[in-house]
Order: C-alpha cells, then structure tokens, then sequence
C-alpha cells in the first residue's frame, strides 16, 4: 500500500496533489501488467478504471469493419487513460490494446467517484485534473482533425 | 539664385538635350497631366490645372498662362527608375543545361522636368530599398544615376495634397539638380532657380539669367509659405506608427473594406510603392526563356499564394497590409515613412477612399 | 560606375541526384555546372531554385552546411514549378541563387540541450541543423527530435531517422496523426511528445519547424514546461518572388521573410502569431 503510494505520488498526474489526498486516494489503486496484444478494455464493455500508464504503450483504437483497427492515439509512459467511468453510462468507446509490455497503476472508478463525493474538495481536485486531460485531449483532436499537414 | 525668362526655359531644354539627355516632363495626354517625353516649353500643360478629390482628377483651364500651375497627375517618376515591365535577363537552352544573358541595354540619359517636392521625397524613399540595403538592383541604380532633376516647387497644392503632414513639402529640399519656382504675376512671369548640384550649378552658368534680387526670394517665399497652408488634406502622424500597430484588429478594416475594391489602383499610382513579381516565359520553340519583373500589387489575391491559398484571402487584410505597411512598417523597414503625402492613391480611388481619413477615424476610435 | 552583381541571376548548378522520399516529396543533390559557386549556407537558410522556362520557387537547404559545395534541396511537389522539378533528371542543369535569410541559433545552443521539432516537410529545414548536432556533439546538451507526420508513409528521411535513433547521446521521437498500415509507433499530434521529452527547459533551446498551427502549438507546450519564450525560434513560410527583399511578397508585419526570416526568434513575432490574414 505504502509502495503504491508513492508510485502513485510520483507520477505526473498526481503532481504536487496534497500527500493526504493521494494516500486517500491509494485505496482505489492496484498494480496491472499486460503483455503484448492483450486488450485493456474493450469498446462496449463496462468501464469502471482509470489506468496511471507507469511503462510501455497503449494503443487507442476503433475497429472499422472492412478497415480493421484504427489507431486514435498511443498512450505510454506519464500519461494516463480512461475517464467513461467518471460519466453514465459508464461504457467504454475504444479499444485499448498494449503495444508492447505495460505496467500500469489501476484505479477502481466507482471507489473514486465514491471518494470524490464523501470529499468534495479532492473530487474538485481531480476532476481539474482530468479535465485538463479531456481538454488536451480534445485540442489534440482538433489539430489531428484538420490534417495540418496535408496538401489542401 | 538666379531668375531666368521664359525664353531661359527653352536654352536649359536645349543644354540638356545638348548634354544628351532626354527630357521627361508633365503634358497634357487624355485629359490628364502625364509625365512622357517632352521637346520644347510648349509641350508643357501651359494654362491647365488640375482639380482633385477623393475620386475626383479633373483638367481646367486655368486663367493665367503659368508651365506648372497643375498639382500632380496619376503617374510618378517611378515608372522610368523603377520600370512597370522589366525583362531581368534571357536564358538560353544548351541541351540538358541553358545559358544566361544578362539585360544589359543601354539605359537613356533622362532628364526629369518638374518634380514636385514629394515626388523627390518618392525617389529617395526607393533609393533606400533598392540601392541601400543589403542588395541593389543594378537595373534601378543605372537608371538613377543618369538621370538630371528639374524640380519645381509647389505653389498650387491640390485637393488630395498633404505633404505639409509629411514634412515631405511643398518647397524641395534636397535630391534636385536645379529647382524652379515659377513667380507669376501681372507684371512678370519668370522662373527663380537654384542649382542643388555640381552638375546643375555648371548648366545654371549657360543659361541667359540675371542675379535674383531679395524681392524675388522673398516673392517665392511667401508663395510657398501659403501652399504650405492650403493642403486640401492633413494627416496627424505623431505616433501612427504604434496606433496602427495597436489596431490590426479594429473592426474599421472591415468597414474600408466595404467600399474597397481590391483594384490596386492605390498602388499602382503611389510613387513609394515597390512591389514586383516575376513572370518566367519562353519562346515557342522553347529554346529562349526570358525572366520578366513587373509591378505588382498587394492587393491581388496571388499576391500572398502560398500552395494551398492566399494568407490574405479578404480584401480587409489587403487593404490593412497597404496602409499599415506605407505608415506603421515602412518606418521599421527603412527608417521613414512610405507615405509622401501626394494624394494620389485618394485621388484614384475609385470610391475614393481616403488614407487620412481612415488614419484619422482609427486615431479617434481606437480599440486596444 | 562600377558594375554591381546582379541579385536576380541564377547560377547553374547540375542535378546529381534525385531520392524519391515519399509519394509526393523528393530530395535533389545539385553540384556547381560551372566555376561558379552559391555562398556557403547556414543551417535554416533558403535558395531558389529556377527552372529553366518555367519559374523559380524557394527552398529550404536539406544538407549538411559542413560539405556546402553538394547542395540538397528536398521539396514536396505542391505547384507548377516544383511538378516539373519533381521530373528532372541527373544532368540536368537548373539556377540556383541565395543562400538568402537568417538562420537557426547553433551558436546560441552551444553548451545548452537542443529539442528541434519538426512537422511534416518541416524536417527539411531543420536537417542541417541535426547534421551539425551530430557532428559537434560534444559541444551541446541533451539532443532531442520530436518529429510529426501525417502518416507513416509520409516520413521523411527514414534511414537517417533511424541512424539517429540508435545513438545512445541522442533522444528521437516520432508519431503520426493518422497510423496506417503496420505502424507501431506513436500516434497523436507531435505537441504531445513535448511534456515526455527529456531536456531542461531552463537552459534549452528550441526549434520549431512546420506549419504554423504546429509551431503555434509547441510553442504553448514548450512554455508549459518552463521553456522561456527567448530560447524558442520558428521558421516561416510565405509567398517569395524575389529573396532580396525588392518585391515585396514576403511581408509578415515589419519583416521580410526572406530577409528578417525564415529562421525568427518566437518573440519577435509573437505580437503577428494569432492575428489573421496578416
């Protein structure tokens, strides 16, 4: 638990967060592993987690049919993936498969959801945080969107 | 100074065709006044005016019989320094490599007859962008240093005028050989000269002239102390620079660019503006390519084309890109204003837009 | 009067070769077809190149500035005169003039970590520069290359990426807007290698090739972490008739691309970044 803490406070989206929150926090947490190929979790399926990547890369992807996977973005080292748990109907919309060997910090998502509720101030901290995912996220959406360096 | 007749105008035409020059000078062409090669006084407007606005250039007789009693007409002295069609040099096919021939034609000796003050001010404004910075166009620089200034100070400043605001006129300062003032009245009509060179104080001696007396200095005084006040236009330049800078986003572009037409005309007829593009051409059999410079136009659309599409697709940014860059980034470029104050880009715009009023209108509604 | 040399005239120089880098992109290597030679280049300067008949366009030099007398050129074939120069074929001859503009900060860098990021062609530029890391190695920090491209058939320079890859003083790291194919490699916009990339952005400097909307956005990636405005340079890119500043196209404010630019430190130009149509 102690281990996990620290982990945990050390990666940079936990980044100058108070060491009480994070050890509230640590509760939710586990380690994972996934080899090569393996699917994290799968378009459809329940989503419950919120996955701090600690090594290795992730593949976000959307099968096309007749196209095959489409590769939205990777996800490795420092970043974090995962927010459908945080909003009904708590689904995931990719594919997340690793690309190569990954460790990773998993978070139960109802056990943060329900920590952020019992401590409204932490759940106000760590929505910023993630907001500040989704709203990177969407920024880098948008230059993938306009194809920036296409001919037209 | 001296004061030289009439008939002294003809003997300084005649010495500087002697010298092998040819004369340059205003005549009456399709009811304007244009600058083409002249022979004798007589081709000279003798008699017109010209009345000018926004929009407006109108030829009228005037009442009296004075050589220089118009303002400016729609064109400059650029078009024979700076040449609206220039061939840079011919290439010619070698197999799988070709050949360059250099445009080496012999360039005229031109004398210039009646530059205004502003359109001195023109000459040295393109001096500094194509004979004093890091490159000189050979092509600009043989023609400018072969050329002899009559200048003529400005008694009659017209509508559009306001070279007063740019400190650019109306008596010439500097960059002339001789400089004229035509005193006019009912007893007289002759001409007070003034050699600002070696060259022009050596032709002044051969011409029949007697000494100026204090009362014609103080005659030509005067008459430039009052053109100095009956600028039909004024243009508040203290601190333009950063007010334009400040305001590249003001919603008045939007409003100019309303009425602008993106005709170019502005800068077709301002004797500063120096754009050019390039036209690449061949022969048809294809064995002679030519490379051609032409005047060019900031307010075309291919003007800014880079693969893919104009960066100023709108005419609001082309007109922005004008002004700002004549009275805001000219300074920063080349250390003075690219704005002389002539009124020809008001006088020739067809909707008559106005570059004093829209400088002015910005300095009292700014948005910062 | 004493004659002056005419700017405007191009000198002959001979195609060597020419590398096919992706589909519509290639690289030529030229050698003076006289005993007339361009200046040598600095790394981020531009020359332009004339075809005989059709026209003449300008192009950032791809090469390596210690070896000046082969000239690289690599260009995507986008208008009328970079399609015909996309058909050239070794022993043609087409005129060069320049070398023309500023250059990348390579003395500034000395002694400081160096993260050059490039999108798309944007590496071109660039190129000689990263020559010149490799080469004085020893006189720089932490040398990182964050390069972005469209797909993975749209990279540029691949064997040299690699090469680059596999040195041990040097950080390279690459992703694709759109994967394709196989592609194992990063996918995302290029600002996202940013944040990952190790170098201290207090004594670092930074340069940014490739469209404008990309180095925009490095730039803002780059200040979120730490890396002062005063140590970031971008190149631009405008419309060229001339190089020599006498036709006027150029213009982005108070300066001439071709001769205040290509290469500008970011707050120079901060102020003109956002506003449209400028």
């Amino acid at each position: 638990m102690e281990n996990l803490e620290k982990i945990l406070a050390q990666h940079p989206f936990f980044k100058d967060m108070s060491p009480e929150h994070v050890a509230y926090l640590a509760g939710c947490a586990a380690n994972a592993r996934y080899d090569p190929g393996d699917f994290i979790f799968r378009n459809g399926q329940p989503a419950n987690q919120f996955f701090l990547i600690r090594y290795g890369k992730v593949s976000l992807e959307i099968f096309v049919p007749g196209k095959g996977a489409v590769m939205i973005e990777t996800v490795q080292e420092g970043n974090v993936m995962g927010w459908s748990w945080l909003v009904p109907p708590y689904r995931w919309h990719f594919d997340a498969r690793a690309l190569e060997l990954t460790r990773a910090i998993v978070m139960d998502g109802e056990c943060l959801r329900k920590k952020c509720a019992e401590d409204p101030r932490l759940g106000y901290e760590l929505m910023s945080r993630i907001a500040r995912l989704i709203e990177e996220r969407l920024r880098a959406t948008q230059l993938q969107l306009i194809d920036i360096y296409g001919k037209d | 100074m001296v004061i030289i007749e009439p008939q002294g105008l003809s003997a300084l035409f005649d010495a500087l065709k002697q010298k092998g020059y040819q004369l340059i000078g205003p005549r009456v062409v399709d009811q304007a006044i244009i600058y083409d090669e002249i022979g004798s006084p007589e081709d000279l407007p003798v008699g017109w005016t010209d009345e000018q606005d926004a929009g407006v250039y109108r030829l009228r007789k005037r009442e009296d019989a004075r050589y220089f009693g118009y303002v400016v007409g729609p064109q400059s002295w650029k078009k024979f320094l700076h040449l609206p069609i220039l061939k840079l040099w011919e290439a010619q096919r070698d197999g799988p490599s070709f050949e360059i021939i250099p445009n080496d034609e012999p360039v005229p000796k031109m004398a210039f007859i009646g530059v205004r003050s502003c359109e001195l001010q023109a000459i040295a404004i393109q001096d500094r962008i194509f004979l004093q910075g890091d490159f000189v166009d050979p092509h600009y620089r043989s023609r400018r240093e072969n050329i002899f200034i009559v200048a003529v100070n400005c008694t009659e400043p017209g509508g559009t005028c306001f070279c007063a605001s740019m400190d650019t006129g109306p008596r010439a300062q500097s960059g002339y050989d001789l400089a004229i003032t035509e005193l006019y009245d009912a007893e007289r009509h002759v001409f007070l000269v003034e050699a600002g060179s070696p060259a022009g104080e050596t032709l002044l001696e051969q011409l029949p002239h007697r000494p100026a007396t204090e009362a014609d200095i103080q005659q030509a005084h005067q008459l430039l102390e009052q053109a100095g006040k009956k600028m039909g236009r004024q243009l508040e330049t203290e601190g333009l620079k950063d007010l334009l800078y400040d305001n590249l986003e003001h919603p008045h572009w939007q409003k100019i660019a309303e009425r602008c037409l993106s005709c170019a005309n502005c800068t077709m007829v301002c004797p500063t503006c120096f754009c050019t593009t390039v036209e690449d051409v061949t022969d048809l059999t294809g064995e002679t390519a030519m490379r051609i410079r032409k005047w060019d136009s900031c307010f075309t659309s291919d003007f800014s084309y880079i693969h893919g599409g104009s960066i100023r697709a709108s005419t609001y940014s082309r007109y922005r890109q004008w002004m700002t860059h004549k009275l805001a980034s000219w300074h920063d470029q080349f250390g003075t204003s690219g704005c002389v104050g002539c009124g020809r880009c008001i006088t020739w715009c067809p909707v008559g837009i106005d570059i004093t009023e829209e400088a002015r209108f910005i300095r009292e509604n700014p948005v910062t | 009067m004493a004659a002056v040399p005419d700017p405007m005239i191009p000198i002959p120089y001979r195609i060597q070769t020419v590398q096919r880098e992706t589909d519509d992109t290639f690289t030529l290597t030229l050698t003076a077809a006289s005993s007339e030679q361009i200046a040598p280049f600095q790394a981020g300067q531009f020359n332009m190149l004339y075809i005989f008949g059709v026209g003449e366009v300008p192009i950032s030099i791809s090469g390596d500035p210690s070896t000046p007398e082969k000239l690289v050129h690599t260009t995507r074939a986008v208008g009328t005169v970079t399609q015909a120069m996309q058909k050239l074929k070794p022993g043609n001859v087409i005129g060069i003039r320049g070398p023309f503009g500023s250059h990348w900060p390579l003395e500034e860098a000395r002694g400081n970590d160096v993260v050059v990021i490039a999108g798309g062609i944007g590496l071109a530029p660039l190129r000689p520069v990263l020559y010149t890391l490799v080469k004085y190695r020893e006189r720089f920090g932490k040398v990182v290359l964050l390069y972005g491209s469209r797909t993975p058939e749209d990279i540029l320079f691949r064997r040299e990426l690699e090469k680059w890859r596999q040195r041990f003083d040097m950080e390279v790291y690459i992703t694709v807007d759109r994967a394709t194919g196989n592609w194992r490699g990063n996918v995302g916009v290029v600002t996202k290698l940013i944040p990952r990339a190790p170098f201290d952005p207090y004594s670092c400097v930074a340069m940014v090739c490739g469209p404008e909307i990309m180095m925009y956005y490095s730039v803002l990636s780059l200040r979120d972490q730490g890396v002062p405005t005063e140590s970031i340079y971008i190149s631009m890119e405008r419309n060229m008739k001339c190089a020599i500043g006498f036709c006027g196209h150029c213009q982005y404010g108070p300066a001439f691309i071709c001769k205040d630019g290509p290469v500008f430190r970011f707050d120079q130009v901060e102020h003109l970044f956002n506003k449209r149509e400028i």
